[in-house]
Formats: C-alpha cells, sequence, structure tokens
C-alpha cells in the first residue's frame, strides 16, 4: 500500500531529513513511526502525502509511483489518504457536520448520499448527537474525533496521522487508538507517527523507528 | 503547485456516476458555492457594502457620461444633425433651368433629399425670420436667388465628405455660391467625437481601477482564509474547487457593483429631468432626458459583473498558487 525504495530527501537550505529509507507498508497493515522530534517522522508522512517530493528514489502509494504524478493530480493521490493531525486542522468557522462532510463534498459525493455517511462516520468516533455544533465548543479530545470522522468519511484505504495524540492525556489517547484498531479491523492501512513510546508499546504493533534521517529499526514493538 | 490544467475542472466528480448526473451535481455545487459566498458577503454588510460601493462609482462615472453623450447626439440629431448644403444660383437662372437643376441633383447618389426654394418662398421665409417684413415690403424686385437646399445622406453627412461635395457644387457654372451650413454641425461632430474618446479612456482607467480593486479585496480574503486554503488542500480539494469560492464572490462584488452604479445614473437622471425640460421649454422643444434603455441596462451589469469575475480570476490565480499545505 505504501512503499519507499531508496528514498533520500533534501530541503532546499541543505538539510538532509531522510536518507536511502527501504520501507513497506501492506494493504491492511498499521504501524507505528516514532523517533525523536527532527528524525524524519513528518518528512516521511509528507512524502507520502505529496505535500513535499522525495529528492531521490521512488514512493508508491496505492499503486502510484508519487514521482510520476503532475502536481494537478496531486489532490486525487490524497483523496485516498484519510489525514489526522495533532492540531487537528477543522475549520472553525463552520458545524462538526459541515467539517466532516468537507472531504465529501470535494469528491462530488451527490447530496443525498452525504447526510447518512457523515452521520455514519460521527457515530463510528461516538459524536453522532454533536453534528450541530461548531468545533471551538468541543474539547481537544472531542475535536481530534471530528478530525479522524473526516478522515474517515470517505473510506480510504490508507490513514496517516502525525501525533494524533499528542495534546491528549493517556486515557483519551487509550481511546483514540482504539479507534485506530476498529479501522484497521476492517482492511484499512495506517501509519501512525508518534513519540510516545509508552503508548505504542502497549499497543504491540509493527514499529518503524527513525534517527537522523535513518531507519535504524523496523518490527515488533519496541 | 501549478495552476489546475481544464481537466482539473471536473475533478470535484467522481467517475461512478453517469454523465447526467455528472452535470447535475456540478450544477447543483455552483449552485450552493453561489449562495455560501453570498451569505459569506453579507455577514459583514459594511464592508461588503463599501466595496461594491466604491466599484459602483467607478462604474457608473464612464457609464453615466456615455449617457450623456447619448442625450447630447439625440439632442444634435434633432437639429439636424446631418449637415445641410445651400446651393444660391446665379440670379440670371430661370425656373425652367432651375428646376433642370434639381432633378440632376436629386438623382445623385450622396444626396438623400433636395429641395428648390425659388424667390418668392425665399422672400417670404426671410421676411419671417429677419423680422424686417415690413421693411422687405418697400423693395421693388426680389432681390433673393433661387436656392437649392441639399441634404447629403447619412454617409456622406460627415465633415470631410460633405466639404468635399460643397467643392464639386461648386463647379456647377449655374452655381453662384456652395455653402455648408452651419459650422456648429462640424464643431459639434468634433466636439462629439473628442467626448467619445475621452469617455473610452475614462471608462478603461476606471475598468482597470475596479479589476485592481476586485483582485485586491480577493486577495485580503484568500490571505484571510490562508489556514482555509491550506487544509482543504491536504484533503483532496483541486484549485478549481478552492478557486470557485473566490470566484462567485468577485462575480458578486462586480454585480453589486452594477447595481449601485445603475442607481446613481438613474437617480441622476431622475434628479436632472426637471430642470433639462424647463430649459427645454424656453427653446420651444419637447426635448426629455434619456435615461438607460432595457438593453443598456443589462450590457452594463454584464459588463461590471465580467468585470468582477476577471478581477478575482487575476488574484486567485496569481495569489493561490503560493499557499500550499506545510
Amino acid at each position: 500500500m505504501i512503499h519507499f525504495d531508496n528514498v533520500s530527501k533534501r530541503y532546499p537550505n541543505g538539510h538532509d531529513a531522510l536518507s536511502h529509507i527501504n520501507m513497506h507498508l501492506d494493504a491492511g497493515e498499521m504501524a507505528f513511526l516514532t523517533g525523536h522530534s527532527g528524525a524524519g517522522k513528518s518528512t516521511m508522512l509528507k512524502l507520502i502525502s505529496l505535500v513535499e517530493r522525495a529528492t531521490r528514489g521512488e514512493v508508491w502509494v496505492n499503486g502510484r509511483a508519487l514521482s510520476k504524478e503532475p502536481n494537478r493530480k496531486i489532490p486525487y493521490v490524497r483523496r485516498d489518504i484519510g489525514m489526522i493531525f495533532q492540531d487537528h486542522r477543522l475549520l472553525f468557522d463552520r458545524t462538526v457536520f459541515d467539517n466532516v462532510a468537507l472531504p465529501l463534498v470535494i469528491a462530488g459525493t451527490p447530496h443525498r448520499d452525504i447526510g447518512r455517511r457523515v452521520r455514519a462516520a460521527l457515530d463510528k468516533v461516538g459524536l453522532l448527537g454533536k453534528e450541530k455544533l461548531e468545533p471551538i465548543m468541543l474539547s481537544g479530545g472531542e475535536q481530534q474525533r471530528v478530525g479522524i470522522a473526516r478522515a474517515v468519511v470517505t473510506k480510504p484505504p490508507i490513514i496517516l496521522a502525525d501525533e494524533p495524540t499528542g495534546n491528549l492525556d493517556p486515557e483519551l489517547s487509550g481511546e483514540i487508538m482504539s479507534l485506530f484498531q476498529q479501522f484497521n479491523q476492517v482492511g484499512v492501512s495506517l501509519l501512525i507517527a508518534s513519540h510516545d513510546l509508552g503508548l505504542i508499546a502497549r499497543m504491540r504493533y509493527r514499529t518503524i523507528t527513525l534517527k537522523g534521517g535513518n531507519l535504524v529499526s523496523d518490527g515488533g514493538s519496541v | 503547485m501549478t495552476q489546475g490544467q481544464p481537466s482539473d475542472k471536473r475533478g470535484a466528480t467522481t467517475g461512478k456516476v453517469s454523465s447526467g448526473t455528472r452535470l447535475k451535481l456540478y450544477l447543483a455545487l455552483h449552485r450552493a458555492e453561489m449562495r455560501t459566498s453570498y451569505l459569506q458577503l453579507i455577514k459583514t454588510p459594511i464592508a461588503t457594502l463599501m466595496t461594491i460601493a466604491v466599484l459602483g462609482i467607478a462604474i457608473a462615472l464612464p457609464a453615466g457620461l456615455q449617457l450623456m453623450l447619448k442625450n447630447a447626439n439625440t439632442i444634435s440629431a434633432d437639429w439636424d444633425g446631418v449637415s445641410r448644403i445651400s446651393l444660391y444660383l446665379r440670379p440670371e437662372i430661370d425656373a425652367t433651368e432651375a428646376d433642370d437643376m434639381l432633378l440632376r441633383i436629386q438623382s445623385r447618389l450622396d444626396v438623400e433629399t433636395a429641395e428648390m426654394i425659388d424667390k418668392q418662398r425665399a422672400l417670404e421665409e426671410f421676411q419671417n425670420l429677419s423680422g424686417l417684413g415690413d421693411a422687405l415690403d418697400q423693395l421693388d424686385e426680389n432681390p433673393l436667388p433661387v436656392v437649392i437646399e441639399i441634404i447629403p445622406t447619412k454617409q456622406f453627412s460627415t465633415p470631410q465628405a460633405s466639404q468635399l461635395m460643397v467643392e464639386t457644387f461648386q463647379l456647377i457654372p449655374e452655381v453662384e455660391v456652395a455653402k455648408l451650413d452651419l459650422e456648429w454641425v462640424k464643431r459639434l461632430y468634433y466636439l462629439l467625437e473628442l467626448i467619445d474618446r475621452f469617455i473610452l479612456a475614462l471608462a478603461t482607467m476606471l475598468g482597470l481601477a475596479v479589476l485592481l480593486i476586485v483582485g485586491n479585496t480577493i486577495r485580503l480574503a484568500i490571505q484571510n482564509r490562508r489556514d482555509e486554503i491550506e487544509i482543504i488542500k491536504l484533503i483532496g480539494a483541486t484549485n478549481a474547487f478552492i478557486r470557485r469560492p473566490f470566484l462567485y464572490t468577485g462575480l458578486w462584488f462586480g454585480l453589486g457593483g452594477g447595481v449601485i452604479a445603475l442607481t446613481l445614473i438613474s437617480g441622476t437622471v431622475f434628479w436632472l429631468a426637471e430642470p433639462v425640460n424647463q430649459l427645454a421649454l424656453q427653446y420651444n422643444s419637447q426635448y426629455f432626458i434619456q435615461g438607460l434603455s432595457f438593453p443598456e441596462v443589462v450590457q452594463l451589469v454584464l459588463f461590471s459583473a465580467t468585470l468582477g469575475l476577471v478581477g478575482s480570476w487575476v488574484s486567485v490565480s496569481r495569489h493561490l498558487k503560493h499557499i500550499n499545505p506545510k
């Protein structure tokens, strides 16, 4: 589903964020991406979502070689990926419903299907009664769950999460992680960047560790 | 990120539906987008009103002047906006010869109408117009020549063409003097042409101003929604999708500006109608000031809406590509 083939990324300022990364994530696989800040976690996620392009090597996402995708095709690559952010990145001038509906609207889903699918996604994250509220009225954990509902509403084959529990207490973090497990059980591939080693250890999933732009370990739970 | 190609525009639809459904979806999307951008604008009524007022004034100025010019053209048309040529025949020409000549002149292609004023009629007219009626009665003999009055066809009514005609008529032996009447027609013609060009220059400048005002307003709107644009780019929005609300905002600005301009012009016409009528009465004229005709109203609003759309298009194209998610 996600495949890194000898990928290096050097930023224009000369900083080598990733060097010679080889990594493969199967369809339906869930893995954690860990390492200190600056180790290259975010860069890897950016390469997958085409926020950045690899300097060398090839990144494959859902069968597409990203270096061959022109800029105007980027939106279609991103529609295969549900993205979850540490700071939620919700739109605060519209309701929870409209936030979750946005990917469907962008994809041109017929109006009559949108309501049903948005409610299904909100139901999954336990926010069904809050669709008419504005994000600002919700707690941090609830906002993050709105972000997750938005990421899964189009049923993408891949979910990328960048420090999804960074601002949450352990109990809420656990809830978020069990949501991820549920998505994984229905066949979604997940790559979760996190430096919450305790949480990762409890989860017992494959863990990919980066250090200074190099892949230093890839395997079972740390 | 480069700007979306034309094929990008269909990006908001999925491949799974029929083309009819796709069109319906597309239209529904546009309707929703129009409504959303409208609601967004009336959320900040003062700011929106100020922007469209500026646009309205910028459009009303050249449009109002154009209307003035139209009125001036109507007035000069009332006064026979075409030039008139008078041929004063030699005194020895008798009525039969004059009739012959009249026929020859009437058959010319550049002559719309030609009319003979014989000695008797010329005298009567002169008596009436000059106010010298009684004094003229004292004359033994009618001193006035036979006159043929010619109105050239529209095509030959320009100062240059009618001047040439005069020169040709001057060469006819029977003609004592050929004279182009009403030098002022010539002056008015040039004056109106001057005003016409002036208005065109003004309209170009103010049209450019409208583009810049809309462009700048849209630029600020884009900057205000920078975070939002980054987010929706991340969740797979095409450039066409992101551009759309801004284009509709520009369209609304243009339409609003057009309506304001229309109101300003109509108000001014209404305001001027009474004094113009009074003035016209002093000249024994039934002249009424003319407002904008329906096609002109449509033209004005369409023109204004187009300016709004183009202004926002330029601005969005310039600024959107610099916003990329980080």
